[in-house]
Formats: structure tokens, C-alpha cells, sequence
């Protein structure tokens, strides 16, 4: 049996549109059939109502648009240090193989402790201050950075270590020079699940330890039992989450065009 | 991580490792113990750590023994994982055979997809509570997306040959299912099981700490309210133990499942 052929564009997007149609109109219909209030289980414009109200009214302390520049700053904030550590770190391992063996095993144990369980020690050293998310949104980013660059320092063609070494350049300058622009590629698909995982963990980071950001308005929205600011919230984090990602990806396809791969 | 040089000798690589341990050991009781750089406070030393894991072994602790804690929530995480990934794999090899079934079920995909996991506690809460079914809900929902787009993405990578060739053969309906379609993207809904494993118990965790009476991140959310670093450490310890021993035996059922894979 062969695989569907493919459909034409037409016929797609009336399926497409069908298909999110209807569950928008099943949706509607259990929020209107009042088996629950509307509070509980808000209809599609309710939701993009409240939406609306939050953008322009304060909830929580702050609008929906202050609550996001807070969440953006912590996460931007943990990823930058991710990154700073994660790369050089990642270089080091490559180039000295005393550093592999030794932090290797640390980084393996680790790397299984979900990022979320560090909340404990964020509320612990830095209580709701800004230091606790971003200890939170590191631990999540810091994964990906340093193992992409790792990987791709190693993946390096002998012959150019060898005819850096032969010219006589440092171990600094090796890594600098000869590991860094040839690991650029894999550091930069690293960046793009480092910063995907550091958003989310960000918000769950935000649900506990936060006095502001989208995570924390979710949370005064669930004391509240209004749904609708909840999937306020939902739809904020969902939309940010593709931004980062379109912009990485933007970042990723010149660094490719440039280097011609 | 592994140099070629440490995997052609297991033993060194071994040794590594062991003096790895050792170090952070040595660096961890020097720090907290000896010298007293970082305060009991803020970072527990491993005398008081070995004293939490018995008391949370022996005695209990935050409503329950360790075996207790870890018993539930890794039922819960393999209830809510099995439950999502055998509807998600199902759902992603419809689409990924049905172009139909893929247009019709894409946009509320396109929504679901960028929803992170963790963000949909506070919808479980107000909907569920704290209790058990919120936190299935949870774990539906992180193990639902990467099973349901890996199972799909399996589906439409399988070489085009296999196709023709299974279709000359006249191989049809539950045949075409299961020795095409389910072989050809099984590695694929391995790697969508892994992640989807990884989200579960991470989300699981998230939405004990936020309000569960039991569970590992039940434990995390006591000790942080007692300022109780020791029990803390332990906590972390036993996620991390426990994230790594699920992440194995998929591993060796992938291993079973896909016997021609084995490396």
C-alpha cells in the first residue's frame, strides 16, 4: 500500500480550517452548555477578551506587556550566562582531555536533576529576588550550550589542529581560533534547544519563586479561578516561545548562508 | 562524554570517574566542613546529608518513608506517560499515514505545540486540584506533543522504495500497518518516547512542588519550607536517580523492541 498522495492546497486548507473550526465550536458549546460557569471554562472569546483586558489593565502589579519584559530579562539573563560558561567550558573539554574526564561525570549526574528541582535552593539562597529564576532558567539552558560545543569542537579536522600546532599557537589561541569557528554551526543548533528549554523552564520557575512575570500571573490567575487569565498567560508564553525560536533560527540560516554550508 | 582513548579502556575510564567523585567529595566536605567557606546554611555538608537520607528512609519524612514518595510519583509518571504516548504514537501514525487526518488535526497541533509542559499547572490546578487526576492531566499533556510529532515525522521519513515495493507486494490494510509503517518509524518513536518520558517526570515534578500531599517534589516543597538543605540535596539526589533508572529501562525496551537497532 502506498502512502496518500499528497493533497492539493486547496482541499488542505478547507480540511485545515474544518478541523480548527470545529474544535473551536465544540469548545464553545461545552462553555456555553453551562454545565460549569464561565469562570471554569471560558469560551474562545472570552479568553481573547480577557486577553485584551490584560494588556492594557494591570493584573497581578503589572500589565501582561510588563510581566512579559520581567519573565524576558530573567530568561535573557540565564541564557547569556549559559552561554558564557557553557562555551568555554565546552572548548576546555574538547582541547584537554583531564578537563573531560573530570567534569564529565559531574555534568552526566547532573544533567538528571530536572531543572525545576533546583527551586528549592533558588528560594533558599536567593529568595524571590531576580537570582532564582535565572539559577533555574541556567540550569535548564546550560545543557545543550555546552554539549553542542563540545561535540562540535570535536568533530574538528585533525589536519587543522596540527597545522595550528605546527605554527606554534597556544592552547588558547587553538581553541580560540581553530575549535571556536569551526564548532560555530553545532554551538548555534545547541542555542536553539538551550533557549527553548531556559523559556520553559523559566516558567515553571516563575510559578513558584516570582513576585512578577507571565508565570507568576498564571498563578494569581489559578488563586483567582479565572481560566481565561490562565490561557491568557498560556497563549503570552506559547507566542514568545515561537519568537525566540523564529529569531535563532533567523541567526542560525545567516551563520549557514555565510559559511556557504 | 567518552574520548575514544577512555571507551577502548573501560577500566580508566572507570578510574576517571571514581577520582571525579572523589574531588567533589573532597572539594564538597573542604568547603562545608573544614573550612567552613559556605555555611551550613546554605549549603548542607555530607555528614548532614547521610543523616536526611535516614531519616527520610527510617523514619519518613513530609508525610511518608522514601520508598513511598518515589513509589508514587513513579507511578504516576508511568500511568500518565503510557496512557499519553499510547494515544500520541496512535494519533501521529494516523497522521503521518492520512494526509486527511493530518490536515484536520493540525491546528489545534499548531496550538498545542508551543505551550511548554510546565505551564499547563496552573490550568490543571484551578480545574482539578492538587490531587492526582491534575497531575495526570500534566503529564498528558508533556508526553502527549513529542509522541504524537515524533510518531508522525517517523511515519514520513520511511524511505519511498519500502512504500512501492510493500505496495507491488500487495501488503495492505493491518499487514501495511504492522510490518510498514510501525517498523519503518520506530526509531523515530523512540527518540519522541524519550523526550516525552523526560517532560513527564520533569512536569511531574514542577507540579508537586507547587501542591501535592506526596511524591519526590513533595519532599523538595517541605524541605524548602523547613529550610532544610540537607533534605533538599537528597531530594534533588533521588529525582535525578530516579529521571536516570526510567530513562534506562526504555532504553532496554527499546533494545527488546528493536532488536535489529542494537548497537
Amino acid at each position: 500500500m502506498m502512502l496518500q498522495p499528497r493533497l492539493d492546497s486547496g482541499r488542505f486548507l478547507a480540511l485545515t480550517a474544518l478541523g480548527g473550526v470545529s474544535f473551536l465550536a465544540l469548545w464553545s458549546a461545552a462553555a456555553m452548555a453551562g454545565l460549569t460557569s464561565r469562570e471554569f471554562l471560558p469560551t474562545p472569546w472570552d479568553v481573547v477578551a480577557r486577553f485584551a483586558r490584560l494588556v492594557v489593565e494591570p493584573f497581578a502589579g503589572y500589565t501582561l506587556f510588563e510581566h512579559l519584559l520581567s519573565s524576558f530579562q530573567r530568561f535573557g539573563l540565564g541564557f547569556v550566562l549559559a552561554v558564557l560558561v557553557g562555551i568555554p567550558l565546552g572548548l576546555l573539554m574538547a582541547w584537554f582531555a583531564w578537563v573531560d574526564r573530570l567534569v564529565s561525570p559531574c555534568f552526566e549526574a547532573v544533567r538528571f536533576i530536572a531543572p525545576i528541582a533546583w527551586v528549592p535552593f533558588a528560594a533558599l539562597w536567593f529568595g524571590t529576588g531576580i537570582g532564582g529564576p535565572v539559577l533555574i532558567i541556567f540550569m535548564g539552558a546550560f545543557p545543550p550550550v555546552l554539549i553542542n560545543t563540545y561535540r562540535g569542537a570535536k568533530q574538528v579536522d585533525r589536519k587543522y589542529i596540527e597545522a595550528s600546532q605546527m605554527l606554534g599557537a597556544s592552547s588558547l589561541r587553538s581553541m580560540t581560533q581553530v575549535l571556536l569557528p569551526a564548532a560555530v554551526p553545532s554551538i548555534v543548533a545547541g542555542l536553539r534547544i538551550s533557549a527553548g528549554l531556559g523559556w520553559q523552564s523559566l516558567v515553571g520557575a516563575e510559578l513558584i519563586v516570582a513576585s512578577s512575570g507571565v508565570g507568576y500571573l498564571m498563578v494569581k490567575g489559578q488563586a483567582a479561578v479565572s481560566t481565561a487569565t490562565v490561557m491568557s498567560g498560556m497563549i503570552a508564553i506559547g507566542i514568545v516561545g515561537i519568537l525566540i525560536d523564529v529569531g535563532l533560527r533567523r541567526v542560525q540560516q545567516v551563520i549557514e548562508t555565510r559559511r556557504g554550508v | 562524554m567518552n574520548t575514544p582513548a577512555a571507551t577502548s579502556r573501560p577500566f580508566a575510564k572507570f578510574g576517571y570517574t571514581l577520582a571525579a567523585l572523589a574531588v567533589v567529595l573532597l572539594v564538597w566536605q573542604a568547603l562545608t566542613t573544614w573550612t567552613g567557606l559556605i555555611a551550613a546554611t546554605t549549603f548542607p555538608t555530607p555528614l548532614e546529608v547521610s543523616v536526611a537520607m535516614q531519616q527520610v528512609g527510617i523514619e519518613g519524612y513530609s508525610n511518608g518513608r522514601w520508598h513511598e514518595h518515589v513509589l508514587r510519583s513513579v507511578l504516576l509518571v508511568t500511568m500518565g506517560f503510557v496512557v499519553a504516548s499510547a494515544i500520541g504514537v496512535a494519533l501521529g501514525l494516523a497522521m503521518g499515514a492520512s494526509r486527511t487526518i493530518e490536515a484536520l488535526v493540525n491546528p489545534i497541533f499548531l496550538l498545542l505545540r508551543p505551550i511548554p509542559p510546565l505551564a499547563w499547572i496552573p490550568l490543571a490546578i484551578v480545574w482539578l486540584g492538587l490531587g492526582d487526576a491534575a497531575k495526570i492531566m500534566v503529564i498528558f499533556f508533556a508526553a502527549f506533543v513529542p509522541s504524537v510529532i515524533n510518531s508522525f515525522t517517523g511515519v514520513r521519513q520511511i524511505d519511498k522504495p519500502i512504500f512501492e515495493a510493500s505496495a507491488m507486494l500487495g501488503v495492505a490494510g493491518w499487514r501495511h500497518w504492522r510490518e510498514v509503517l510501525i517498523p519503518g518509524a520506530l526509531p523515530s518513536i523512540f527518540t519522541g518516547l524519550r523526550l516525552s518520558l523526560q517532560a513527564s517526570w520533569t512536569t511531574l515534578v514542577a507540579a508537586e512542588l507547587v501542591g501535592a500531599i506526596a511524591g519526590l517534589g513533595q519532599i523538595l516543597n517541605q524541605a524548602a519550607q523547613d529550610i532544610y538543605p540537607a533534605m533538599i540535596v537528597v531530594g534533588m539526589a533521588s529525582v535525578a536517580l530516579c529521571g536516570w533508572l526510567m530513562t534506562l529501562g526504555l532504553g532496554w525496551v527499546e533494545a527488546r523492541v528493536m532488536p535489529w537497532k542494537a548497537a
